[in-house]
């Protein structure tokens, strides 16, 4: 694993439904590099600390990466104010990803603006993957087209019903997991939804692999503030997000630790 | 070509640049970008002589121009500092500075001890960490409390010894006077200025640990003026730091009076503000025709 810094252009930017972005960027060598689940660090000019950001897209052929992500303060206003033309200064690839094999059946199950990551898994296991969406309502829904599109069995939820299933994400995974034959579940989203989720793979007996948060510093694993309670070989020890995490296996994880 | 070396305590430093401790771990994490060659020294994280777990998070809040962090010395301990890092930064770095922190007198002496007889170049006495209940920075808001922590660790190791200081006192100069008395080598100023923030949503402070320090270039002035105010005070050499992102800072800061400087926040903005100083300073001095840094140490002319 190696990550670079630099200014990328920005070959592409759409505005995505509820105040949010996809820029896609030009960077070769920190395309090469990515894994599906890792992030990039954002610089937000006029901001002491850069915007931890996932990677949607990895497209090491073209050599892009593509980023999704939602206006919640000012400093992500101020990158998604970046236009095609401009350069973005990223950090980048940074963290683990959630290494999902090919060719072996996963489910995600993404919510909100946890969705993103979990995209090039869908596109790495096309019909093996069954996406499962949450959203809070239907003007937030994002990218389930692009989930269908790559083939991957696309179920959307939201918290109002206004589209597809009405209620939460642990409802339809219920039934995905009854049906068996399950190797995988990789989760990203609030924090909530990752627990229940966890609890839904535990009671079925199946791996699960969750996407954490945390407020973060360097990104690189030097500052140790993003940290994460785990538990490794019965010893608790605070984990950091940004190095190794932001995926950790869910059997690890202390929530409310 | 200048000439960007500096000596502080004996020990010669190929550029004034050092990381901070906290800052850059302990080494290893910046590697993919630049080698560890390029820095004139690394202090490292702050250890303790056993390992510590860390506050619970969230330990980072941003500020205009700056962050507060409340990480409570998060480290495995100076043992496992010198069994798993120490050989690699030796070999890759250039001056190996050890941040030894303790809650007691005999947490310290214990460090020093174990790391009189390692391989680390320096130790720097951090009694000003504002993040653990207790010791830190307990012990360096006093004069009587910073005496008798050098003194002690004076005492334990013959390695060259920093004492870094907090800004949160009513006279630093005096507290350096202290140090300076019971036989520190050089003191770095300064540690993080205490600060606090709140969500006015939920009405709960932003850091877990309620209170953190601060960094970044909001504290930059108070850094410059607290290093002058000791280089008035003492003789031995002062590390300034506190804010430094750009080589103009670090100009100003050498001005004021510290002989090398340290850059922490910095690298969270840019991870090559440092070697951005370092060329700044060699271009500074080549079209300045200074041929050694100790020209403009101190050289303030104060109004």
């Amino acid at each position: 694993m190696s990550y670079f810094c630099d200014k990328y252009p920005i070959i592409e930017k759409k505005a995505l439904s509820g105040g949010i972005f996809s820029i896609t960027v030009k960077c070769p060598d920190a395309a090469k590099a990515a894994e599906v689940g890792q992030f990039a660090n954002i610089l937000a000019d006029g901001y002491t600390l850069r915007r931890p950001i996932s990677i949607c897209e990895i497209d090491k052929e073209q050599g892009t990466l593509r980023f999704v992500f939602e206006v919640r303060g000012k400093g992500t206003e101020v990158i998604s104010r970046a236009n095609v033309g401009d350069n973005l200064d990223v950090l980048g690839p940074l963290g683990n990803g959630f290494k999902a094999p090919a060719g072996k059946k996963v489910i995600v199950v993404g919510g909100g603006i946890g969705v993103p990551p979990l995209l090039g898994i869908a596109k790495q296991n096309g019909a093996d993957c069954t996406a499962i969406l949450g959203f809070r309502s239907y003007d937030k829904v994002i990218l389930d087209k692009e989930f269908a599109a790559f083939g991957a069995k696309t179920i959307v939820c939201t918290d109002d019903g206004s589209v597809g299933y009405h209620g939460v994400v642990t409802t339809p995974l219920t039934e995905e997991l009854a049906k068996g034959d399950v190797d995988l579940v990789c989760a990203c989203g609030p924090e909530p939804m990752i627990k229940a989720v966890v609890k839904e793979c535990e009671d079925n007996n199946v791996p699960c692999r969750v996407s954490l948060e945390q407020r973060m510093g360097c990104g690189v694993g030097a500052c140790v503030v993003c940290s994460c309670m785990t538990v490794r070989n019965g010893k608790e020890h605070y984990a950091r997000v940004c190095k190794d995490g932001p995926v950790f296996d869910a059997k690890e994880v202390k929530f409310n630790g | 070509m200048a000439d960007l070396s500096v000596k502080i305590a004996g020990v010669e430093f190929p550029n004034p640049v050092i990381m901070a401790s906290g800052a850059y771990g302990n080494g290893e994490c910046y590697t993919d970008l630049y080698p560890l060659k390029k820095i004139g020294g690394v202090s490292c994280k702050g250890m303790t002589i056993e390992p510590k777990m860390g506050n619970i998070p969230p330990r980072i809040a941003e500020t205009p121009s700056g962050i507060l962090n409340s990480v409570g010395l998060q480290n495995i301990g100076v043992h496992g500092f010198i069994d798993y890092y120490l050989d690699t930064l030796k070999e890759e770095g250039n001056v190996i500075i050890a941040n030894v922190a303790g809650a007691t007198l005999d947490d310290y002496i214990a460090a020093a001890e174990a790391l009189d007889s390692s391989a680390v170049d320096m130790i720097e006495l951090n009694i000003s960490c504002p993040n653990v209940k207790a010791g830190g920075a307990t012990w360096g808001v006093t004069c009587e409390g910073a005496a008798s922590v050098t003194k002690a660790v004076r005492k334990a190791t013959s390695k060259p010894l920093i004492v870094k200081l907090t800004p949160n006192v009513t006279s630093i100069a005096d507290i350096a006077k202290a140090v300076e008395a019971e036989g520190a080598d050089s003191i770095s100023v300064i540690n993080t200025l205490l600060g606090m923030r709140i969500d006015i949503r939920n009405r709960r402070p932003i850091l877990h640990n309620n209170v953190g320090g601060l960094s970044g270039p909001a504290i930059f002035p108070v850094a410059v003026r607290c290093v002058w105010q000791c280089y008035n005070a003492v003789k031995i050499p002062i590390i300034g730091m506190g804010g430094i992102s750009t080589w103009e800072d670090a100009v100003e800061m050498m001005l004021a009076g510290a002989s090398a400087i340290q850059m922490g926040t910095a690298i969270f903005t840019d991870p090559y503000a440092p070697l951005k100083v370092i060329d700044g300073l060699e271009k500074y001095m080549d079209d300045n025709g200074i041929k050694s840094l100790s020209e403009i140490v101190g050289q303030v002319k104060p109004w």
